[in-house]
Formats: structure tokens, sequence, C-alpha cells
């Protein structure tokens, strides 16, 4: 095991994930979660999402503030590049999710982190997209994520914190089984 | 008088001070330490002695720990092979053996039907009767009920849907593809017999716990044993939750004393896919989630071997045993499947290797979690003089193991013996 004398801060609030896995494993209704967007169409792929409320503890919740988000297509795409792409966003929410986990999970093992980098890069073929092959999927083929890592930790351990933080993210979750979704029209 | 170890006729139904729920390792290893108490007792057992080991076993099951580790209280293995490993005819004989050395009250074939709290204790009423006693060791073993995903039910009907205890040998499954879901000791070694059967064999691979069988020329349980990690107390661990729901680690016994591993099976031609995440008409859909859990089967195994290395340094033992050595990463294609169309009829059965769970259907005392969860401390229930045994990490790593079931035991007749002392002697108080 380690020998630290020092106590990691990786900005991590520890104590309150652990508090809150507590207090949640008595009241599991608590951690009925719903999470919110609202996207309005703006002109040509240009689309503006919205999100500030979602739903959690039982009740109401608000971000601090509301957070907007701009979508397009680049330029090769005949669009305006006035946002990310959609599937990009998706690449975001993974790194961003794996890579707050690493935080998480090293703050939790006591591991002092210097700085973390995530690259992330999904494999496309656009034949599926643009209906060119029916046998070729519209989503990512395969995601590679690498790592880049500083931290008082041996090689082993930087690796363990990264396996642990796949196992407990929702966004890789998300990606790599299924979910059902539904789409109405009102 | 004693009862002897096998009954022909029912016992007089009435009272007693202790029933233990079934005659398995944990059940018999509790009759000789209430004996030594000088406690008065029964067990009942739905069939016979080690009925579960008789009745819901695959044929070629042999015990995953070497035989020098089959033991149970005063009683150990005689036979020329300590190294070698049981098969089931042979652990049968050894639990008759000891349920008639140590005159064990077995009462055989006496179903428990229900188990309701009482003023006094409990009453255990059973297909031949109606017992009440003072207290209950429910040793009815861990792994009653196989488990199967909330989407088992999907599975077209067209295929063949088998759990371990349905399962024997390959000759009861149809010729064809086979899909076995679970990657724990009992998935890989299904999967490993039904694809050497000429069945290919889909693996699907959640979690997992691998472990070499050998490392530098010992047996990985004699490590584990001389580090102390079988003793490895519940209060000692980080996430006692975590370790109780651990897959078994994936071994096999064998004479020849091979590894049985994902790389071994891949190999043999046995194809791995993810953890099965959802069944939606005729598509089995697989979890992109292999690749991290075969790196963390890998982590953890190696972690687990380079402490054996640091135990052997530290003694200064090197010499005395092979050298350390790097066992090779799991191995996974670069492209996985992701999903497989049934309808194309590769697939002609699926074995769900899923893990099991206890069955407490007959348990009618609050002490089971909203998920029907035994709640207990160490086998020590919220309800007096209610106890359970042979549960996995219950008291100890080894809990769950035929080895493991004499030292619970000791401490829970140890707690049962006080508990029984002082309700005797609140009794008389009060009657005075």
């Amino acid at each position: 095991m380690n020998m630290y004398t020092k106590i990691a801060n990786n900005g991590v609030n520890v104590e309150a994930l652990v508090g809150a896995r507590e207090a949640l494993t008595e009241a599991p209704a608590g951690a009925q979660f719903k999470w919110r967007a609202t996207c309005d169409w703006v002109n040509g792929t240009h689309c503006n999402s919205t999100i500030e409320g979602f739903y959690g503890l039982g009740e109401e919740q608000k971000h601090k503030k509301c957070f907007t988000f701009d979508a397009d297509h680049p330029e090769i795409f005949a669009a305006e590049d006035n946002g990310i792409t959609p599937v990009e966003y998706v690449l975001v929410g993974l790194a961003s999710c794996l890579t707050a986990g690493v935080a998480s999970v090293a703050q939790y093992r006591n591991i002092q982190l210097r700085s973390v980098r995530a690259m992330i890069e999904g494999d496309m073929d656009i034949q599926g997209i643009l209906g060119i092959d029916s046998d070729v999927r519209n989503g990512y083929e395969g995601i590679r994520v690498n790592f880049e890592i500083d931290a008082d930790a041996s090689q082993e351990e930087i690796e363990a914190v990264v396996a642990q933080s796949q196992k407990r993210s929702a966004v890789f979750d998300i990606i790599t089984n299924p979910t059902q979704v539904e789409v109405a029209v009102k | 008088m004693k009862m002897t170890a096998v009954r022909t006729r029912p016992p007089v139904v009435g009272d007693v001070t202790t029933i233990i729920i079934g005659a398995g390792q944990a059940g018999l290893a509790a009759s000789r330490c209430l004996d030594q108490r000088g406690i008065d007792h029964l067990i009942l057992e739905r069939g016979e002695v080690a009925n579960s080991w008789r009745r819901e076993r695959w044929d070629s099951l042999k015990l995953l720990t070497p035989n020098w580790q089959t033991t149970l209280p005063g009683h150990a293995y005689q036979g020329a092979d300590p190294d070698g490993f049981m098969g089931v005819g042979e652990l049968v004989d050894f639990f008759d053996d000891y349920a008639r050395r140590i005159s064990a009250p077995v009462v055989t074939g006496t179903c428990v039907e229900s188990v309701s709290a009482t003023e006094r204790g409990y009453r255990v009423s059973t297909n031949r009767g109606v017992w009440h006693c003072r207290t209950v060791i429910m040793a009815s073993g861990a792994f009653n009920v196989p488990v199967l995903p909330r989407f088992a039910e999907a599975l077209p009907t067209s295929v063949q849907s088998l759990t371990p205890h349905d399962y024997k040998n390959p000759d009861q499954i149809e010729q064809g593809g086979v899909m076995v879901v679970g990657a724990s000791a009992t998935g890989l070694q299904l999967a490993s017999e039904i694809q050497a059967s000429g069945r290919p064999v889909t693996l699907c691979v959640g979690e997992h716990v691998r472990l070499p069988r050998r490392y530098r020329g010992r047996d990985i349980l004699h490590w584990m044993h001389c580090m102390g990690l079988l003793d490895e107390g519940y209060g000692e661990v980080e996430d006692i939750k975590r370790a109780r729901r651990l897959p078994s680690a994936q071994l096999v016994g064998t004479g020849e004393h091979r590894d049985l591993d994902l790389n071994g099976l891949t190999a043999k031609g046995v194809q791995l896919v993810g953890r099965l995440a959802g069944v939606h008409k005729q598509q089995l859909q697989f979890s992109g989630s292999l690749n991290n859990v075969c790196k963390m089967g890998d982590l953890k195994m190696n972690r687990l071997l380079r402490s054996v290395d640091e135990w052997i340094d530290e003694r200064g033992l090197g010499a005395e045993f092979l050298p350390a050595e790097e066992l090779l990463n799991t191995a996974l294609d670069d492209k996985q499947k992701l999903s497989l169309d049934l309808a194309k009829g590769e697939i002609k059965t699926v074995v769900w290797a899923c893990g099991f769970r206890p069955d407490y259907s007959w348990l009618q005392v609050p002490v089971l979690d909203r998920k029907q969860r035994l709640v207990h401390d160490g086998g020590v229930t919220a309800a007096p003089g209610l106890y359970a045994l042979g549960l996995p990490f219950m008291r100890r790593r080894k809990s769950s193991f035929i080895f493991g079931a004499g030292d619970d035991a000791r401490d829970i007749c140890d707690h049962l013996a006080s508990y029984v002392a002082e309700s005797v002697s609140m009794t008389s108080i009060a009657v005075a």
C-alpha cells in the first residue's frame, strides 16, 4: 500500500460523496434524478440548447446559472459552423465524465494529481448517416481515450484509477450499453 | 442418546434449543461446535447430507481448493494426494464420514417451510411437523437460486435456457452454438468443457476475478493462506458489500493444475464478448466495456502476485521458490462483437452463469432488506437467536469455503451459547 503522509487535494469533496452514498443507501428515492435539456432550432443545422433545471434528492434543482450550447456542423458539411457537432458533444461528455472520475477516484485513494489530460477520438464512417451503405452504423464504430496523467503514484496505481473511473462512469455506461429511447411529437 | 447421522424415521417433533437448517459444511461444523458446548440441537436437511453438492452441481466439477485445504473442525483429508482436487463424489463421502464421526443429529428429508418468531424463540415448520426452538442457525447455503438478469425472460423461446443447477454435462445440450453468460469459475469451466465438446461457445464477460492456479511453484491458495488473506475479517476490508458480491475466482481443480483464464479459452476458440447488456427482440446486445473489465482483472491479479513476491522477499525466501513471473495480459480482438442476431440461428443454448443467491422465501422474520438480502453483522442478525453460516465473506474471506466453515461456526456458536445462557438466566429471574 501507499505510504502517504500527505493528504492529497484534488479539489474533490470525497467526504460529501461518501456521505451522500450512505444517505442515499438509506433513502433510495432521493437517488432518483432526471437530467434535462431543451433544444431550439435556429437555422440550417444550427441549434441552441439550454440547460438549467434538473430533478434530484426528491425535488426540483437548478444549476447556478442557465447554460447554453450551440451545435452545428463544419463548413465542409455545407453548414455555418456555429458550434461543435452533436457527436463531438458526446466526446465532450465521455471525456469530461472519465476525467472527473479520475479526479474523484484519485482523491478517494489519496493520490495527488498534478495534471490530467484525456485525448479522445471516435471513428465514424459517414456512409452511415448519409445513407450510402446500410451495413454501416450511424454512430461511432469505436472510441479511444488516451490519458496523460501526472500524479504521485505508480503506473499501475494510475491505471487502476483510470479503470475504476470507467467502472463508475455514467457516460461510459451510456455509450457502452443500450438505452431505450422514446421520441414523441406533441 | 445421540441420533445417528442418517435417520430413517422422523424424530419426535417438539422442543430443542437450536435448529440448524442445512447439513452441508456449515451445518455440520455448527453441529460439532454446539455439541462441544453442550447445546442440544437438530439439523433439518431437505434431502441428504451435502444435498446441494449431490444434486445441484455439474458432473465434472472438482473443488477449487486443494485437498489439504478440505477440512472441517476435527476432520481433515487423509488421502494420498493433498495437492489434488476432490470431485463431488469424494466430497460427499467426506461429508458423510464427518456426519457419522461426529454423530450429527441430522433429520433428512425434512424441508423447512417457514421460520417465524415466537415469544420464546422460533417456530420452525416443515413438511414433517413443527419444531420450537430458542435459536436457529441458517446454514442452508448461499447458492440456492441461480441469478438471472432481468431481461432473461425476453430471450426467444427458440433458444434453450439453462442454469448451472440444470447443467450436468455437454451431452444434454443441442449441437450448435452456446452462449455462456458470466465469467466466474462456473462460467469459465462450463465454457471450456462445452467448447471442447464441439459446440462453439460465445462467452459474455463482465467484471471477474482472474487468478493463476499456481504461482512460483505453489497453489495460489497456498499463498493466500500464508499471507493471511483467507483469514481476513469482514471488518478489515474497505468495502465489505463489494467483497461479498465478488464472483468466484477463475480457477479449476485439475490433476495438471492448469490455469483457467480468458486467454486459454480464446486459444481454444471461445469467442469473448462484453457483458450481456440487453435482449431486444432477436438481438442480443453486449456491453462495450470488455476492455476495461479485462484490464481490471489483470491489474488486480498482478497486484496480488506482486504482494506474493513481496511476502517472499521480506522473508528472504526467494531462492526456495520459482522466480517471479509476469503473466500475459488478457488479449482481446481489436473489433469486438457488440450484438448478435439470434434469428441467424448460430446460438442454440444460453447458459446463465451469473451467480447465485440464498433462498429465504421461508423466512418470516424481518431481517431481510428491500432486495431480500439477509441483513447481518458477521452472521448475527438483528433478531435475537437467529444466525447465518456459510455466506460469502460472512466473517472472513474464507467463510463460504469448506475449510472456512469451522472458524465461523465457532464464533457463531460462542455467540449463540452466551445468548442461550443469558436468556436462561433471564427466565430464572423472571420465574424467581
